[in-house]
């Protein structure tokens, strides 16, 4: 699940972190711009790896920084497709079952990616496997409840830009606009359950 | 930025944890700021990960069970998937391992969860256990 992604920057180090060691300054710089953050398709930055090579720190007329090119490799968190991971329900909703693995979670399993046959109790908020017994036509229900561990399989990934792209069409700024800063989600992934031994693990434990 | 390669390599849960272990006892030292992006996503991974079986996995282990798995025959996805989420029966390695039936017969599955049993520290169980209960 975790993967390594080579990148390049021109770090800038200001005169008064002059005193540190420069891969110190740059690795602490380097962790600052991308820890947590998910970098457009290469996925959710999680730590600073290695600093591969450093080329000669420069500087610009009028600007005592040091610029220094940097090649380095972080760690990110990018699932392969196909992959199985495990993590835990955050919660249901008529579009599918929510999955957190506690330091990401836009992660969806659709309806048409339950097990089958599948329900949502509107009362209860939760998907329901109704797994057939066998036993003429019996059915025993298994509840998909918020906070038990599932095993899921990634079937889709998908990336966002979500970096201020200019102004919209003109007639965007109309109250309908109002509630524009609609939350955009950078990096989401589609997950599927239906195959036998996934799901919840206390399905497949017995 | 740059993306160069955005896959370089691939990483174990193991040993992405002992990165951040790392991480976390030098920050300690440093008293970087607490409320950084990176201390929150060194403590919410790091939480992800104990909860994992690569808790209690060491170097020596992931060296000898990836040994043990040459004679399989399996890609390379497929170990690191085996090695995060070691799998106690067959069922989880057909999920894990793609068209296990072609590929393995039944003793060759055995030998294989035998391996995983022997060889990694196991964990699980008693969870396992708990939730059903």
């Amino acid at each position: 699940m975790f993967v390594l992604a080579e990148m390049k920057h021109v770090i800038r180090t200001p005169p008064w972190k002059f005193n540190v060691k420069l891969t110190d300054a740059i690795a602490e710089e380097l962790n600052k711009k991308l820890a947590n953050k998910v970098v457009l398709n290469v996925g959710l930055c999680i730590a600073l790896h290695d600093i591969i090579h450093m080329e000669d720190s420069f500087i610009f007329p009028g600007d005592g920084a040091a610029h220094t090119k940097v090649r380095f490799r972080y760690v990110v968190f990018r699932p392969f497709l196909e992959e199985v991971l495990v993590g835990k329900i955050r919660s249901c909703s008529s579009e599918g079952v929510h999955v957190t693995l506690g330091f990401f979670d836009d992660i969806v399993i659709p309806p048409s990616a339950l097990q089958h046959p599948s329900r949502f109790d509107e009362t209860e908020q939760v998907w329901v496997w109704e797994y057939d017994t066998g036993a003429d036509g019996e059915k025993h229900d298994l509840f998909m409840d918020a906070g038990e561990p599932i095993r899921f399989r990634v079937t889709a990934e998908s990336f966002t830009e979500t970096s201020p792209s200019g102004p919209e069409t003109p007639d965007a700024t109309t109250p309908a606009d109002s509630a524009k800063p609609e939350h955009k989600i950078p990096y989401t992934l589609t997950g599927g359950i239906s195959e036998s031994g996934l799901g919840l693990l206390s399905w497949w434990t017995s | 930025m740059e993306t160069i390669n955005p896959n370089s390599a691939m990483l174990s849960n193991f040993e992405v944890l002992a990165l951040l272990q790392e991480l976390k006892s030098q920050q300690k030292k440093n008293r970087t700021a607490r409320n950084s992006p990176l201390a929150t996503i060194i403590y919410e991974a790091t939480r992800y990960l104990q909860d994992s079986p690569c808790k209690l996995q060491t170097a020596e282990h992931v060296r000898t069970f990836l040994t043990a798995l040459k004679e399989f025959k399996l890609t390379k996805a497929e170990k690191l998937m085996l090695l995060n989420n070691p799998p106690s029966t067959p069922l989880e390695i057909q999920v894990m391992v793609e068209e296990s039936e072609e590929r393995f017969t039944e003793d060759e599955v055995e030998k294989l969860l035998q391996i995983i049993q022997e060889i990694l520290p196991v964990t699980q169980k008693e969870e396992e256990e708990d939730m059903d209960s």
